[in-house]
């Protein structure tokens, strides 16, 4: 009677003291957190969300008569098409506005896609070992062998050029690094205490990858779909600039830059600075969050 | 140490298999090659002779062992568009990006030592937080768009330099900066992590103990050392950076590899676009063995640590 109150008290009274200080840590580091990433992320989101409401005009309709009109501020710039006009006079504005969705939409599921698919494997063949390993690992090492942007092209070429074969075309060549880094850290996961215990426990091996280990791996999973974002959203850019990755009309960034590519030479500068700049602050910002997030959840990192 | 190179010598050949293995299907499963070959509206006895003249009407795994075979023999198909063969096109077009790569990798190590040395040696100064918002812009930017806008202030605004083609001096100078630019971001930090570890060392305090001075502590015990991870990783990046080129290459019109890609892709011209795939693919391979190999000669841990 004497000693369960206190076995019992012990551990609430730890969780009370822990939570409001871990709840504040975090409250404290988020505060830390980077604002101006944050707020271009969020600037993206919301301009992704509430797209057919922000832009001006129809994205894809255009209109001849008003071709190549410069943005606003520049001579012979109008209201209306505050950022101007392209070759086919359709709004740059609105197409901007309308990009940042295929933009947000195509990186997101390609990085989701690409880390689920890559932790899956990293983790069966981190704990499992033997012959699945060497499956996987060999299937990794070739797979980083294919030259990225090269392999990346041959994919869209071959597929139709959409959204969604982007988003597979993306994830089938990124995958390759969470495989390799999560492998590396279950390995060593695997030879800690707590997993051990819960081998002897009697979990299952679907139970202890799902419960303990993908926990203790979910921060570098995180950090590097961060950075990956950034990656996919520069390469998604680099396939639609090369003609092979979202179809015209569609007005995604990289498209842009390819049909303000040849208006570039007879002074026609906005097509190709406007679309440059969202995608470059879109991967800065998640290239700065990523690097915060990773020192964040790795104090050996800090000093570095 | 052979048994060490011969299991990493294995492992390269199970990449380039399972690499071969892959891109063969692809071409082969996402469309028939006798369609691309012959004009359009061709009649089915045309297809068939064509199938049966390549060999395409055969069984998958005896078409992947004739593929196989021809590869070590250095025929890789005739290109259906130039009617050459593919093997021949890449060898023309290789000069022409082993140029562009070698300009850039100078141009990213000459951009990326200094600044990475510099900012490790001033932690937490304005030159570190110059050299790290440098090194995070640097991978921010894409590549083809660095190149635009070289193009809008040094062609179009300025008119010093070419827009594209090849020949001179001056028409290499813009392709091989924003090739280089988005390299010369991952030199830098290479460059700044290598040269704080070895700061950090015995052998520089023992330097500075022995009261040298401090250009001379880092200039060369330092520097030397902080250097040697930064070129290993530029002799990665050399292969890398060939592949990477294809989009460059395509803003600027230079005759390299990754133009012949591009113009592959564009007239569908499978047996280009597969042979230049493979190339990167096994030079990237054949990079990685020669890294593995030299960091086991070099450090024993790695080739007992098996």
């Amino acid at each position: 009677m004497d000693s369960s109150p206190t076995a019992v008290i012990a551990p609430t009274d730890r969780d009370t003291a822990a939570r409001p200080s871990w709840g504040a840590s975090l409250r404290q580091s988020l505060g830390e957190a980077p604002l101006f990433p944050l707020l271009i992320l969020c600037l993206l989101v919301f301009t992704a969300l509430f797209a057919d409401v922000l832009a001006p005009h129809d994205p894809t309709l255009g209109n001849l008569r008003a071709r190549y009109r410069p943005p606003v501020w520049a001579e012979r710039g109008q209201a209306e098409n505050i950022l101007g006009t392209d070759h086919m006079g359709r709004d740059v504005l609105s197409r901007i506005i309308h990009g940042s969705r295929i933009s947000l939409i195509v990186a997101t599921a390609a990085v989701l896609l690409a880390g689920a698919l890559g932790t899956t494997l990293g983790i069966l063949s981190g704990y499992r070992g033997g012959w699945i390993d060497q499956v996987v690992m060999r299937l990794t090492d070739a797979w980083m062998a294919l030259p990225t942007i090269s392999f990346a092209i041959l994919l869209a070429a071959l597929l139709r050029p959409s959204e969604w074969n982007l988003v597979v075309i993306l994830s089938a060549v990124y995958w390759t690094r969470y495989a390799r880094v999560i492998r590396g850290e279950v390995l060593s996961l695997k030879e800690r205490d707590f997993v051990r215990l819960a081998m002897v426990a009697g979990c299952s091996h679907w139970r202890i990858m799902g419960t303990h280990i993908l926990p203790n791996i979910a921060n570098s999973a995180i950090v590097m779909a961060t950075l990956q974002f950034g990656v996919v959203i520069i390469a998604e850019a680099t396939l639609s600039f090369l003609g092979v990755g979202v179809a015209p009309p569609q007005p995604a960034w990289g498209l842009m830059l390819f049909e303000g590519k040849s208006g570039l030479m007879t002074g026609f500068w906005w097509l190709s600075i406007f679309p440059g700049v969202c995608i470059m602050l879109v991967v800065l910002a998640a290239n700065l969050l990523g690097d915060w997030f990773r020192v964040w959840s790795d104090p050996q990192l800090r000093q570095l | 140490m052979q048994r060490y190179i011969m299991k990493r010598g294995f492992y390269a050949l199970v990449s380039l298999i399972i690499l071969s293995i892959t891109i063969f299907c692809l071409i082969r499963f996402t469309g028939d090659p006798a369609v691309l070959m012959v004009e359009p509206g061709a009649s089915d006895a045309d297809l068939q002779a064509i199938r049966k003249e390549f060999g395409l009407d055969r069984p998958w795994p005896v078409q992947y062992g004739v593929f196989i075979l021809n590869m070590l023999r250095g025929d890789f198909g005739m290109s259906i568009y130039y009617r050459q063969p593919a093997f021949d096109l890449y060898l023309q077009r290789l000069p022409a990006s082993l140029q562009l790569t070698a300009v850039a990798m100078s141009i990213s190590l000459l951009i990326g030592i200094p600044i990475g040395i510099l900012s490790a040696v001033r932690v937490d100064s304005w030159l570190d937080t110059i050299g790290k918002s440098f090194s995070i812009l640097g991978l921010s930017l894409p590549s083809f768009w660095v190149g635009l806008l070289l193009i809008m202030v040094f062609s179009v605004s300025l008119g010093w330099l070419p827009s594209s083609g090849s020949g001179t001096f001056w028409h290499i100078i813009m392709p091989a900066f924003s090739l280089g630019w988005v390299f010369s971001a991952a030199h830098t930090r290479m460059a700044r992590s290598a040269m704080l570890e070895v700061m950090g060392s015995e052998y520089v305090k023992l330097a500075r103990l022995k009261g040298l001075p401090e250009k001379l502590v880092i200039g060369k015990h330092a520097f030397k050392n902080a250097v040697i991870p930064v070129l290993t990783l530029a002799g990665i990046n050399l292969v890398i950076m060939m592949n990477v080129a294809v989009v460059v290459e395509s803003v600027f019109a230079w005759p390299g590899i990754g133009r012949l890609l591009y113009e592959g892709i564009s007239n569908r011209d499978f047996p280009v676009v597969q042979t230049t795939v493979l190339m990167g693919g096994v030079m990237i391979v054949a990079i990685n063995l020669l890294v593995d190999i030299l960091y086991a000669y070099i450090d024993p841990r790695i080739r007992y640590g098996q």
